[in-house]
């Protein structure tokens, strides 16, 4: 187990490393100069040199890089072009939204898709698995953010329940989260299904039952525990298509999050703020990935050794 | 008194498979105590007949015919009385040892799952229990704790024989117990299972495709082909006369005949077993069988009276040595 550790952290800080150049290199091939938008077009050349100075504009990228690293594990994120306040602070703003914003999602989805999709599998063929499967059909093919918008006249221009937009506290995340939840539930649902399906064909499924154990205990005492394992991958990789939701679905409610801030920083050319997200959005799904390989090895004790 | 086990023309169909029953009204009967060791090669219904006895048939299975266990009608009984049964009267040893265990979970707590069901031990008690049924299957120094990858093939079959005893059933059913395990580990398998069965005055039903083990460990013997019995009986009146010429060719092909003869390879009877959906219409072994005639051709033998207790499904069998 400490040697899977080991190997599973090393990968971790490899792949940290690596997301981190490439988004440095990106963003530097990325055309519009920061100081001239800074600045407005007609500004002297003079005063735009003395801002690249001032932005470290002027280093070579070989410097630049290991600056901006440094300082960001010194907790330094530098200032933002734009708004000339701490990233840090700016940060710290909108993650009190997009992260309860995303887990809500998260938990939306594992809540509604895993049972489900137990139950369309434990019934497969029947009329319930149908209808759990055309309707999780449906939810797959529904992109988030027109669900978002159907979400909003229903729930908040007709009947008026929750707020359409903007954020006044905690009520203002369902049905955002709920519309970044849904086409994830879908899929995961069926992910599930298929995956409970696979494992009732299993030998030991059998052995349960030649136990004495009724349909019901054998699938989740044996089936379920055994299926999830395929099903919490499919989970880490829907995570990062969370976060791409999130952006796009804090802008169809007007959230002030992570998602809005990257959407104004990239128009304005504030690379700093582009930089420091992006990194810090390929950070978290690089970390959500080990935190499922570690939850792999915690339910499949085959791994642990591997 | 009744037999502990009794199959009366029982028949399977799997409309999904084909119209065809994939058993053919079997019909046995065991007493406590006693073994019977059932014989045939791949695929002409062995499992699916141990699979019937603890009513874990494939979805869409349809049963007809009877089955009594204790005096219980079981076709008629509900799903309840089926998992009560289960495991506690009749247990059952899986062919695949590599894959008939949860692989995610500690053997210790696979063990303990029935005697906690049916016999509804506490915590301490079942850990106490696992440690004895590890014991008594020869695994004293494996510990509860270990996942079914720790163990050797051999020893994943311990386990699955001493889950399958764990509540001190009254019949066993053992499918082919023993053919995914080296020769050496065969043998000490298939002792502990007679060991175990005398021990407990314990009906066992053993599957098996192996003649050889049939004469060593079942005191009867039945011989099934494509579905049905052609040939039963006390194990010495079987294996002195061979009446059904499917028997003889399997005793003829099986791997003690082989290495008697100095070599070693794959035993094979001439032909292949028909598949269900194309069994011929007279006697499902025509085709292979070297005494076959006409009259053969025409309809199926019939289960007939050799001698007592003997009985052959042939219009040919072979004579008394
Ligand atoms: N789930 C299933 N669906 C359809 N047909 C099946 C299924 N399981 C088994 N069969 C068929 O039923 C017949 C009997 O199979 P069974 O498993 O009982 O054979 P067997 O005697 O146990 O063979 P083996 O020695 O290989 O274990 C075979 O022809 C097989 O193809
Ligand atoms: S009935 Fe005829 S074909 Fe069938 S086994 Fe006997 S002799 Fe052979
Ligand atoms: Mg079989």
């Amino acid at each position: 187990m400490a040697r899977f550790l080991a190997g599973r952290c090393a990968i971790l800080l490899a792949t940290l490393l690596a997301a981190s150049v490439l988004v440095f290199l990106v963003l530097q091939v990325l055309p519009g100069d920061p100081a001239s938008i800074m600045l407005g077009t007609s500004a002297r050349p003079d005063t735009l040199a003395a801002m690249h100075h001032q932005l470290g504009l002027d280093r070579p990228l070989w410097q630049r890089y290991p600056l901006w690293i440094a300082a960001l594990l010194r907790g330094d994120f530098g200032v933002s072009y734009t708004y000339s306040v701490p990233v840090a602070d700016l940060l710290r703003a909108r993650i009190a939204i997009s992260l309860p914003l995303a887990l809500l999602a998260m938990a939306l989805s594992v809540a509604l898709a895993i049972p489900l999709g137990v139950f369309a599998a434990a019934r497969r063929g029947h009329l319930s698995d149908t209808l759990v499967m055309g309707v999780a059909q449906l939810g797959v093919s529904v992109p988030n953010f027109w669900l978002g918008l159907l979400l909003v006249l229903l729930f908040s221009v007709k009947l008026g329940w929750l707020p359409a937009g903007g954020f006044a506290g905690p009520r203002s995340l369902l049905l955002p989260a709920v519309a970044l939840a849904l086409p994830q539930a879908a899929i995961l649902a069926r992910v599930t299904r298929s995956s409970v399906l696979e494992t009732l064909g299993e030998d030991f499924v059998r052995t349960a039952r030649a136990k004495g154990l009724s349909r019901a205990a054998a699938l989740w005492r044996h089936a379920v525990p055994n299926a999830l394992i395929p099903v919490i991958t499919i989970m880490g990789l829907q995570f990062s298509f969370l976060l791409a939701g999130t952006i796009i679905i804090e802008n169809v409610f007007n959230l002030p999050g992570l998602g809005r801030l990257i959407f104004q920083a990239i128009a304005q050319r504030d690379l700093i703020v582009v930089q420091d997200l992006v990194v810090l959005l390929a950070g978290s799904v690089i970390v959500v990935n080990f935190l499922v390989d570690l939850a792999y090895a915690a339910l499949d004790p085959r791994l642990a050794r591997a | 008194m009744s037999a502990l086990l009794e199959l009366d023309d029982l028949s399977v169909r799997l409309p999904a498979a084909g119209p065809v029953p994939l058993l053919d009204r079997v019909s046995l009967s065991l007493e406590r105590g006693e073994s019977l060791g059932v014989v045939g090669e791949s695929g002409c219904g062995k499992s699916m007949a141990a699979l019937a006895i603890m009513g874990l048939l494939p979805p869409g299975a349809v049963v007809s015919g009877g089955l009594r266990f204790d005096g219980q009608d079981l076709l008629a009984a509900p799903e309840a009385a089926w998992c009560a049964l289960r495991g506690r009267r009749i247990g059952m040893v899986f062919q695949e040892p590599m894959t008939a265990l949860n692989p995610i979970q500690r053997i210790g707590a696979q063990l303990a799952e029935g005697p906690r069901r049916h016999l509804r031990l506490g915590r301490g008690a079942a850990e106490s229990e696992v440690l004895r049924l590890l014991d008594r299957v020869g695994l004293a120094r494996i510990s509860p704790d270990r996942y079914p990858h720790q163990l050797s093939g051999g020893q994943r079959q311990r386990v699955m024989i001493a889950m399958a005893l764990a509540c001190g059933p009254d019949l066993l059913l053992a499918d082919e117990p023993t053919t995914a395990l080296d020769m050496t580990i065969q043998g000490q398998i298939l002792a502990l299972l007679a060991e175990l069965a005398a021990e407990r005055r314990m009906a066992l039903l053993l599957i098996t495709h192996d003649l050889g083990v049939v004469a060593r460990h079942a005191a009867r013997t039945l011989v099934m082909y494509a579905g049905r019995v052609v040939e039963t009986g006390p194990t010495p009146a079987v294996f002195a006369r061979m009446a059904h010429p499917y028997t003889h060719g399997l005793f003829a092909a099986s791997p003690h005949a082989i290495m008697a003869g100095g070599r070693r390879r794959l035993p094979t009877i001439q032909g292949q077993v028909p598949e269900p959906r194309a069994r011929p219409p007279g006697c499902c072994f025509a085709p292979r069988c070297a005494a076959a005639a006409e009259d053969c051709r025409q309809s199926p033998p019939m289960l007939a009276p050799l001698d007592a207790g003997h009985l052959a499904a042939c219009y040919h069998p072979r004579a008394a040595a």
